[in-house]
């Protein structure tokens, strides 16, 4: 049986179609289950090499990559910002041109600047990942996201989705939002106005600044960081109010449905945006979201670089 | 001008329903035969159709025995020398297999057995999982043509073939057509 995946690239959900974003999630099932295996490792990319190149630093993510191709028999090269040639002048065309040089297969890249993954696909013969560009996208996140979400309750059209916090500076809820709105799912943001501009109900989506108004109807409820690094001070007054505002807290958490789910892309500020209890709670599937985040990067490495270009 | 009309591909029906069926049953007897502790043996079906075949076999030594064979899936996509080479990737499904391995006979199954490579991703799949202690290959149709040194213990029907034609299963579970093997030249 063959596929009807075309893309060497994955840049953004918003070029994506229903039918791809379905399809994505079809073949993580299927390396979910290497994970259980006595050998957690299948050859799908042995012989193929992979370039994680990280501008902008990430723990998570990078290793999520790395492991996800260790697991596909692919071999790993590890670039960050400071180890890189950038910091010498070098371009970030020239930097790519050289990785492809050495026969990088595929190159996963996180950037600061929106954009800059399409500029690199646009010119490689190597298949692109985009691992965060900006305040643009982050789409493996937003996959693991929907793949968590439709594991726990076998669908995602008609459910409820609450995006709650900085949604203005986030890749995250760009990703999610295009996502869920093609799978018919309902997604309203929440947080404080400044950063949760009405503009945003132009990708049809609502748009609340009570958190306690949105909580009782959620099916799910997605709780996005407070980008101290990404911050200006101007946004909202301090952490205290925006935890007293829009922190889910545990007699916030009330409100839920008890099937309600609780997620996070991580890293999360305990006291923050979530309580500590909470983040541990039975409802919370944060940890679940990290397990599933394997599966999904290992489906996007197998189609994405397994297609002959 | 009249040009004289170009044939379709002719395809020749090499097995009915009933054909499968007695191969089928046949090969639930040859397994019996071959292997004394039943208990031990798993069918392995490789998706699509091996798995269909697969119950079927486990139907039949029900129904001659009275034992009851465990199935499973074992997909190979993950598991194929030419991802990569090809112009479009194969589907990958989650592999199932009852655990451990350890001690048991597993039998590959599949509907048409042709270069051996699916085979060998079967079994390089099948190790992952574990060390079972023999492995079998079943297949309803063996067309040559083997590329790989592998050899079928169970043959539904051998049929030879040249290397351009197809060979064309349906199963009514998997294909939701009436069972039957054609031969396209």
């Amino acid at each position: 049986m063959s596929t009807r995946w075309t893309r060497k690239d994955l840049l953004g959900l918003r070029e994506f179609s229903a039918d791809e974003i379905n399809f994505v999630l079809e073949t993580a099932d299927a390396f979910k289950e290497v994970g259980t295996r006595e050998i957690k490792k299948v050859p799908a990319l042995r012989g193929k090499t992979l370039v994680n190149f990280f501008v902008e630093p990430s723990t998570r993510t990078r290793t999520s990559f790395e492991l996800a191709a260790f697991r596909l028999s692919a071999d790993v090269i590890n670039i960050s910002a400071t180890t890189s040639s950038l910091t010498k002048g070098e371009t970030l065309k020239d930097t790519a041109r050289n990785l492809e040089a050495l026969h990088a297969d595929i190159l996963v890249l996180r950037h600061s600047s929106a954009g800059a993954p399409q500029f690199l696909a646009n010119r490689l013969k190597s298949s692109v990942i985009n691992a965060g560009d900006g305040a643009h996208e982050h789409p493996t996140q937003a996959l693991l996201d929907l793949y968590t979400i439709r594991e726990r309750r076998q669908k995602i059209a008609g459910l409820n989705v609450a995006i709650i916090g900085d949604i203005l500076f986030s890749r995250v809820a760009r990703s999610n939002i295009f996502g869920l709105r093609k799978l018919g799912a309902h997604v309203t943001l929440v947080g404080p106005s400044t950063l949760v501009p009405r503009e945003f109900e132009k990708l049809g989506v609502e748009v609340s600044y009570k958190i306690e108004d949105v909580l009782p109807k959620a099916d799910v409820v997605n709780l996005l960081r407070i980008q101290h690094e990404r911050q200006r001070r101007e946004y909202f007054p301090g952490i205290g109010e925006y935890t007293r505002l829009f922190g889910l807290t545990k007699q916030r958490a009330k409100l839920l449905k008890p099937d309600c789910l609780i997620m996070h892309p991580g890293p999360i500020n305990r006291g923050v945006e979530i309580d500590s209890d909470v983040a541990d709670g039975l409802q919370s599937v944060i940890l679940n979201q990290v397990t599933n985040g394997l599966a999904v990067r290992m489906a996007v490495l197998y189609l994405c670089g397994g297609i002959s270009t | 001008m009249n040009q004289p009309k170009k044939n379709p591909p002719a395809a020749v029906p090499v097995m009915d329903a009933e054909a499968i069926r007695r191969g089928l049953r046949r090969i639930a007897h040859e397994i019996i035969e071959r292997n004394p502790r039943l208990e031990n043996v798993m069918l392995a079906g490789i998706p699509s159709r091996g798995v269909e075949i697969a119950r079927r076999i486990a139907d039949f030594i029900r129904e001659i025995e009275n034992v009851d064979t465990q199935t499973g899936v074992i997909d190979v996509a993950m598991h194929r020398d030419d991802v990569g080479t090809r112009p479009e990737l194969p589907v990958v499904h989650a592999s199932k297999l009852p655990l451990p391995l350890e001690g048991r006979t597993v039998i590959i199954v599949d509907d048409v057995f042709y270069t051996g490579r699916t085979v060998r991703a079967a079994m390089d799949a099948i190790n992952s999982f574990g060390r079972p202690a023999r492995i079998q290959l079943a297949v309803l149709i063996d067309r040559g043509h083997r590329e790989l040194p592998i050899r079928p213990d169970y043959v539904g029907k051998n049929l030879p073939t040249a290397s351009r034609e197809q060979i064309q299963v349906c199963l009514q579970e998997s294909d939701n057509k009436p069972d039957a093997v054609w031969l396209e030249k």
